[in-house]
């Protein structure tokens, strides 16, 4: 892995964080005939630049919420603003890194990093953008490869680096650590925190592991089982850079367990 | 998309277990010694055994016979001194055997015993002597069959893919092309050939609709399915990334659908072959198709089986090249599929 050098990525400077505001919004799924709630009017603001983690049972509607910020889906009742803009279509500026890195299997691991600027009608002026993200996450010399040929977490990576080239001003991540191995995880934590810094993005990430959100975010938002609310909103009031060993981190971990009812297990 | 392998993929396995073990040239090759044994065998009954039926040329297959056996002890003493052709040869010697011992047979039933009887079986000099004294006019067929193949197949393609795109990307033309093509599509190309000789000004472009339609369809229903399975991701990636619907349908919808299309385009020339060969009997008194009808009455078996040798060469040649245009364009499926 790389170490982050001042000119590996640049951003232009007028480009910060989004701020997010949810106010009620409630969406569900029509599943066999019968509606099926995901999302119970759930409302919280999101500061300029700030680092959120989403942090909930699983199938309670964390993907589907960031599908809803991305612009993919739109809520059945609630709104959802970026920069006080009700959000419409899908657009650049906010950037989704799925579950699962769903390269494209025709297209080299440079080709698939490069499909944003592609898409924007930028590439001819932006290849050495893909150059510095495929720097960032790890993957120079892996340029022709395609994906097949790729591990799990490389290809996670390229995904990541797929996101971060656009310079999004919202980093929707779900889970986008989650098929790495412990040790790559480490890592890309590390440098998820240093490139958010560095970028000064609004950054959303949901994830199962309470260790990883307490390390890299400022604040935890903790949802109840479907349909979902908001059971705790968790200021995580640690600076940067962490250490893992904080006994800070210990106590907040505990906390934050309890509010998804796993008290018992400390 | 397994069904759909090259042939070569066995040959090309064989080639690099060959290429591995270095000390397999160097051991005796049986097969080949016994196979030139064979090709011998056989010049040999052409050359010495009186024909029951003379017919000329005899002396020519077995010289023939002779070089093939001549290759085979060539390869064998050199080892893979010769590359490729080597490894081919050697590849096929048990092929290279069982010819042989099927032409011996052959002459033996026709020209040296008679039993199959005459016209209507040949002996393999009688298509020798085809290939030796009416190879222009089979080159010129040849020609003609390849030309209208070529045109037909291309329009049918275009036409087929254009279509498949468009009802698997736009629900209104989907609404408006399915019940045409489940009510059309089934129908085989040739039962519009009347239809088709009346309405198209000459026969020339009434073969070559036959053969477009004959294309189209596979090819048209095969695209639609891919296009309609992507995996919608694909599509919420690209759109998060700021793609616009040209992008969406020219570089993720063909591109993710193209193992398919190429399935359809297979098929498609496939039904093609058909259709040109019913097109060339009754309709533009040139190519392959119409050699065969010539030859059949004329009682000339003998050209119909050499024309038919020719067909076949000729359509497992074209398949071969649409092969090749797959392993180039969908060279990222190695390693993903079984190749
Ligand atoms: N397209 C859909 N149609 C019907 N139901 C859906 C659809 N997408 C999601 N759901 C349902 O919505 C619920 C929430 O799904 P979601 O993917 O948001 O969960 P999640 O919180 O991300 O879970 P995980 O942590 O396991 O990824 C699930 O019960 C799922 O079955
Ligand atoms: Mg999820």
């Amino acid at each position: 892995m790389v170490a982050l050098a001042p000119s590996d990525f640049r951003t232009p400077p007028n480009l910060t964080g989004v701020q997010v505001n949810i106010g009620a919004v409630s969406h569900q799924f029509e599943l066999e005939g019968a509606p099926l709630p995901v999302l119970d009017r759930v409302s919280f603001a999101v500061e300029p630049g700030q680092f959120v983690a989403l942090l909930g049972p699983s199938g309670c509607g964390k993907s589907t919420l960031l599908r809803l910020l991305a612009g993919l889906d739109h809520p059945t009742s609630g709104s959802l603003r970026v920069d006080g803009e009700e959000i419409g279509d899908p657009d650049p500026s906010r950037i989704l890194v799925f579950q699962d890195p769903t390269l494209f299997p025709w297209r080299t691991v440079w080709e698939n990093v490069a499909l944003g600027l592609e898409a924007q009608g930028i590439i001819r002026t932006g290849g050495d953008r893909v150059d510095a993200a495929l720097r960032l996450v790890g993957l120079d010399g892996f340029e022709k490869a395609y994906p097949h040929q790729l591990s799990g977490g490389m290809a996670q990576r390229v995904a990541l680096a797929r996101a971060l080239v656009n310079d999004p001003r919202l980093l929707l991540l779900d889970e986008p650590l989650g098929k790495l191995d412990s040790l790559t995880r480490l890592t890309m934590q590390a440098e998820l925190v240093a490139l958010w810094q560095k970028a000064g993005m609004t950054a959303i990430l949901v994830t199962h592991d309470v260790e990883e959100a307490l390390f890299l975010t400022q604040r935890v938002l903790v949802f109840g089982p479907r349909p979902a609310q908001i059971v705790a909103d968790i200021p995580v009031d640690l600076p940067y850079p962490r250490h893992r060993g904080d006994p800070r981190l210990g106590e907040l971990r505990r906390v934050a367990l309890q509010h998804l009812g796993l008290a018992a297990t400390w | 998309m397994t069904a759909i392998e090259s042939n070569d993929t066995a040959f090309s396995a064989a080639r690099a277990t060959s290429a591995q073990s270095g000390r397999r040239s160097a051991r005796f090759w049986r097969t080949g010694a016994v196979a030139a044994a064979l090709w011998l065998g056989s010049a040999a009954v052409i050359e010495f055994w009186p024909e029951i039926i003379p017919a000329p040329y005899g002396r020519e297959l077995a010289i023939l016979s002779v070089l093939i056996a001549a290759l085979l002890v060539l390869v064998l003493t050199t080892g893979f001194l010769l590359g490729k052709t080597a490894i081919w040869v050697r590849y096929y010697g048990p092929w290279f055997a069982v010819a042989a011992v099927g032409l011996g047979i052959w002459e033996m039933l026709t020209a040296k015993l008679a039993v199959l009887p005459v016209p209507f079986f040949s002996s393999p000099q009688g298509i020798l002597e085809v290939y030796i004294d009416d190879w222009a006019r089979l080159g010129e067929s040849v020609l003609h069959s390849v030309l209208l193949l070529a045109k037909g197949y291309f329009f049918g393609a275009v036409v087929g893919f254009t279509t498949g795109v468009t009802i698997g990307w736009s629900r209104a033309a989907g609404y408006w092309v399915h019940p045409i093509l489940r009510l059309i599509g089934p129908l085989p190309a040739t039962a519009w050939l009347p239809l088709s000789f009346f309405i198209f000004p000459s026969s020339g472009s009434a073969s070559v609709f036959l053969i477009a339609l004959a294309t189209a369809f596979p090819v048209t229903i095969l695209t639609w399915s891919g296009i309609a399975s992507v995996n919608r991701d694909y599509y919420d990636i690209a759109r998060t990334l700021g793609a616009s619907r040209w992008f969406l349908i020219f570089k993720v919808a063909i591109p993710a659908a193209l193992p398919h299309v190429f399935v359809g385009l297979f098929m498609g020339l496939g039904t093609s072959f058909a259709v040109l060969v019913v097109a060339e009997m009754l309709g533009v008194k040139a190519g392959l198709g119409w050699y065969l009808q010539w030859a059949q009455g004329w009682a000339a078996y003998a050209n119909m089986y050499a024309a038919l040798i020719v067909m076949a060469l000729m359509c497992s040649s074209l398949i071969t090249i649409l092969f090749r245009i797959r392993d180039r364009v969908l060279s990222w499926q190695k390693g993903l599929v079984r190749w």
